[in-house]
């Protein structure tokens, strides 16, 4: 059969062996982040703020240190005042979220931290810390810490991106624009016109295992740390910045992580852990309870967002209007920016403005969670969108389509996007039986669309070839998700030889090449870009010494199968076993790296179609059937893509139906437990359906596009458009619970 | 602080303990017995990662003090697998790709098998709401489902 696209004639490459890393975690034996136990190991414990907003006037740690079993108090004057020394802000804030100095910013944030011979004692003594504070007034929302004389976080927060710059502090961080064409002209050019403002609060990651690192200090200033995270190598940056400390005094040994979704992307308990190791002349572990979890990391932001849109009759979208205010948190720093290049960028829209602020409030820092941003202003988009093919009476596919960014489209946020998948995505929805299948009583469907730009950035791979001609690939990107099957069906793909020879390892901070965190949908597509080069790098060599050993020059020689073969069949081929056993007499051992900064991202597209039931009584609405159509490029590990289609639509549907973070008047988080902030469970779900798309990313060896972040994208709106088909009411603030559609239905009925 | 002696039978073995009297038997599990395949996702009985079988129920070990399990015995994930044969439940989520991140799974394993050991033959609404204790972020429970339906129909078949 010829080798096409769509049969590209791979042996590994796009099967579903059982992963490398299975065994481990289905027997119990996978060591995650609080599994690690080291002799004369501490038991660390972290004393947090219990109010939003408040001056620190004391800190009396004396009662606590004097508890038998007590090894070490720390507080925030035991690490390096940053701002003292010229810091970088982003640095500084880092810092002073890792551990408060002069004010708390949020319920939760850590203000001491302590390290005794047990749990119960270290628990003892953390509530032995005496803290006193003057409280200040606090803001929680956009609407408040944007308001005038709205009380300040930071007194020295001028915003950016206003021009000229405003002389008067405020909670706005920046303010980011993106425009093109002529609003006034785009909308008169529009038949109708339609204008709603949406609302969502702060959610979690939701990460099953909480925060945990061990810390191990000698007492020649080294350390090394075990933990939880989404990147090792950031850990190792970010702990030095706040210890201040060179990086090369830190190993930084990545855990199997439980979960992460972004949200451990950013450092917690690593500064503390290494301080108190070093205090107290022991190792310590730290492992946040959940309601450390729900109050003191992650969220993503609580946002305002207006969306004013307009169309012709024919159903082209003339004119984009989009207004947007995201919470930070305690700091700047939310993914307004990255809502703002999203918000329209499926569209081929000619006229836009598209203005976003990042807003700081006393709430938990944000962290980044799936597609940072992009999912609360997709809700909004894709929401006006469905209004507006109600409007001119078109099939919400259809409109999509009318208005699909394709190749060679300007995207909004500038550049001119390279082959992209969108139509595909949206076409493969139309063409399956759940477009057309009958619906029930009080059910309805429901349409939405997502784009996220996927990264690259940087990583390093390592390949070593074995005495007996299986292989190790080394990278330094923590497995979150089954990234350990790809790296090794690649390899196994390139060198020729079965994927159950190649053993993929995550490596320590020492042990490879820098690796940026696993991130942005970033690791099949970067990561395996260098286990690619890497690979090929020692076939070269492979082939070099096949040449050498044949006395023939090396373009003489092709790697086919897993063995080397002279062009003309005039030798015996060698097989990669044959040329490991004698590396020692042919220049040694066979090994090669490579690193790289991955260029040429692919940029993902989702079309998400939902079916749902709304109970007239209750308001309760159930989701009776899901199908997700997703450009993966190329799955080069199918049943690891579908699975990030999966988990992105349940987080997405949780998103929109049942959670939010509920404060109360003083700023403190009602609902800190699985109970009360109620994540999906099985029984709430009916099975995924996915359709992974391929529209290879021309910039891959294997044409892989990120598939981790986008499927979370489109849910939100999905399930209000399927409401909105089910009930006739439009909910434009989220979570979308049953009081708010009993509420909805009986207004409609009034 | 004078501390408890616990005797129980874990995964098929004698097993005693000594353990503090507020300690859960998870954090026994786990910092005593050195078992550390169930997890503390939650510590308050809502998210299953810490399920193991007490005599035989499906228990949040988070959720149960040490001392109570004196006379007990006790599954974990760690006794799934008979003389390094693995468990039906433990293939199948295996070849089903039934996990992630893995930080659920020990539970979602144990949870699972207590279903198939009252129930070899679930509906899917039946599987669902067996799982419901037992939270996974990553899947979206449909592999998880269709690896138990999977192991159900091996093991009826065996």
């Amino acid at each position: 059969m010829a080798l096409t696209e769509e049969n590209p004639g791979y042996k590994w490459v796009g099967t579903r062996p059982i992963r490398p890393d299975g065994l481990d975690k289905v027997t119990g034996k996978a060591q995650f982040g609080a599994d690690l136990t080291l002799p004369g190991m501490l038991f660390g414990k972290v004393v947090r703020s219990p109010h939003a907003h408040a001056r620190i006037l004391s800190i009396d740690t004396s009662a606590a240190e004097s508890m038998l079993g007590v090894k070490a108090v720390i507080t925030g004057s035991d690490f390096p005042d940053l701002a003292a020394n010229g810091a970088h802000a982003s640095d500084i804030d880092v810092a002073n979220n890792a551990i408060a100095r002069d004010k708390v910013l949020y319920e939760g944030h850590v203000v001491a931290a302590v390290a005794a011979t047990t749990r119960e004692l270290a628990e003892a003594a953390a509530k032995a810390v005496e803290v006193s504070y003057e409280i200040l007034p606090h803001v929680l929302t956009v609407d408040e810490a944007m308001a005038d004389n709205a009380p300040l976080l930071h007194e020295n927060m001028i915003t950016k991106g206003v021009d000229p710059a405003p002389d008067q502090p405020s909670n706005v961080a920046s303010r980011i624009v993106h425009e093109r064409g002529d609003l006034e002209q785009g909308f008169g050019e529009a038949d109708v016109v339609i204008e709603r403002e949406f609302t969502t609060k702060p959610v979690h990651q939701g990460y099953i295992e909480p925060h945990a690192a061990v810390a191990d200090a000698n007492n020649d200033g080294r350390a090394n740390i075990w933990c939880s995270s989404q990147g090792h190598f950031a850990m190792r940056a970010y702990t030095a910045t706040v210890l201040g400390v060179s990086q090369g005094t830190l190993k930084v040994t990545a855990a199997e992580i439980g979960g992460g979704f972004g949200g451990k992307t950013v450092i917690y308990l690593e500064p503390l852990a290494v301080r108190l190791s070093q205090r107290s002349g022991r190792p310590v572990k730290l492992v946040m309870d959940r309601d450390e979890v729900f109050r003191a990391t992650g969220p993503t932001s609580g946002t305002r967002i207006k969306v004013k849109m307009g169309i012709s009759n024919g159903g082209e979208l003339t004119a984009a209007e989009v207004w947007m205010a995201f919470e930070a948190g305690a700091y700047a720093g939310s993914p307004v920016g990255a809502a703002g290049m999203t918000v329209i960028a499926a569209y081929d829209i000619p006229h836009f403005l598209v203005e976003g602020y990042d807003v700081v409030c006393n709430k938990p820092r944000v962290a980044a969670y799936r597609a940072p941003g992009a999912p609360m202003a997709a809700f909004a988009v894709e929401s006006v969108l469905d209004e507006l093919a109600r409007s001119i009476d078109m099939d919400p596919i259809e409109v999509r389509l009318a208005n699909a960014a394709v190749e060679g489209t300007q995207a909004s946020y500038g550049p001119k996007f390279p082959r992209i998948g969108f139509v595909e995505t949206l076409e493969a929805i139309k063409e399956h039986p759940n477009y057309t299948a009958e619906l029930g009583p009080n059910q309805g469907r429901g349409v939405a669309a997502g784009f996220w730009f996927n990264a690259g950035m940087n990583s390093s791979a390592t390949v070593h070839v074995n005495e007996n001609g299986t292989a190790t690939v080394v990278t330094g990107s923590p497995d979150i998700g089954g990234s350990r099957q790809s790296m090794a069906l690649m390899a196994a793909e390139e060198l020729g030889i079965p994927y159950e020879s190649i053993k993929p390892v995550v490596a320590d901070t020492e042990t490879v090449g820098f690796n940026d965190v696993t991130g942005g949908s970033r690791v099949t597509l970067a990561t395996g870009a260098a286990v690619v080069d890497a690979c090929r790098l020692v076939i070269e060599d492979l082939r070099a010494r096949a040449a050498k050993t044949w006395d023939v020059e090396i373009d003489q020689v092709e790697w086919v199968d897993g063995q080397a073969q002279h062009v003309d069949g005039s030798q015996p081929p060698l097989s990669l076993n044959a040329l490991a056993a004698k590396s020692g007499r042919t220049g040694g051992p066979i090994s090669a790296n490579a690193s790289l900064n991955a260029r040429g991202v692919g940029a993902g597209f989702s079309t998400q179609l939902c079916d749902v039931e709304v109970d007239p009584e209750t308001g309760v609405t159930r989701v009776v059937r899901y199908l997700t159509a997703q450009d993966a490029g190329r799955a080069i590990s199918p049943d690891y893509v579908e699975g990030q289609m999966q988990g992105g639509v349940v987080q997405g549907i949780g998103w929109g139906l049942n959670e939010e973070y509920i404060h109360d008047e003083n700023g403190a988080m009602e609902n800190p437990s699985f109970l009360d902030y109620r994540m999906p469970v099985a029984s709430d779900l009916p099975m995924i359906e996915c359709s992974i798309v391929e529209v290879p990313n021309p910039a891959h060896p294997y044409g892989v596009r990120g598939v981790g972040e986008v499927g979370i994208v489109p849910p939100m709106a999905a399930l209000a458009n399927a409401i909105k088909d089910a009930t006739g009411v439009r909910l434009t603030d989220l979570p979308m619970t049953p009081i708010k559609v009993l509420e909805a239905l009986n207004e409609q009925s009034d | 602080m004078a501390r408890t002696h616990i005797t129980t039978v874990i995964n098929g073995d004698e097993v005693d303990f000594l353990t503090e009297d507020s300690t859960s038997l998870l954090n026994a599990l786990r910092d005593e017995v050195g078992l550390t395949g169930a997890k503390e996702g939650c510590g308050t009985g809502d998210c299953g990662s810490c399920s193991i079988l007490l005599d035989e129920r499906v228990t949040c070990s988070c959720l149960v003090f040490a001392p109570e399990a004196n006379g007990a015995n006790i599954l974990t994930v760690e006794g799934l697998t008979d003389a390094g044969e693995l468990h039906p439940l433990q293939q199948c989520f295996l070849e089903g790709a039934a996990l992630q991140c893995g930080i659920c799974t020990p539970g979602f394993l144990i949870a699972a098998k207590a279903l198939l050991d009252k129930n070899p033959d679930p509906t899917e609404t039946e599987i669902r709401y067996a799982l419901a204790g037992n939270l996974c972020r990553c899947t979206g429970y449909d592999k998880i489902v269709r690896a138990v339906q999977e192991a159900a129909l091996q093991m009826r078949e065996q």
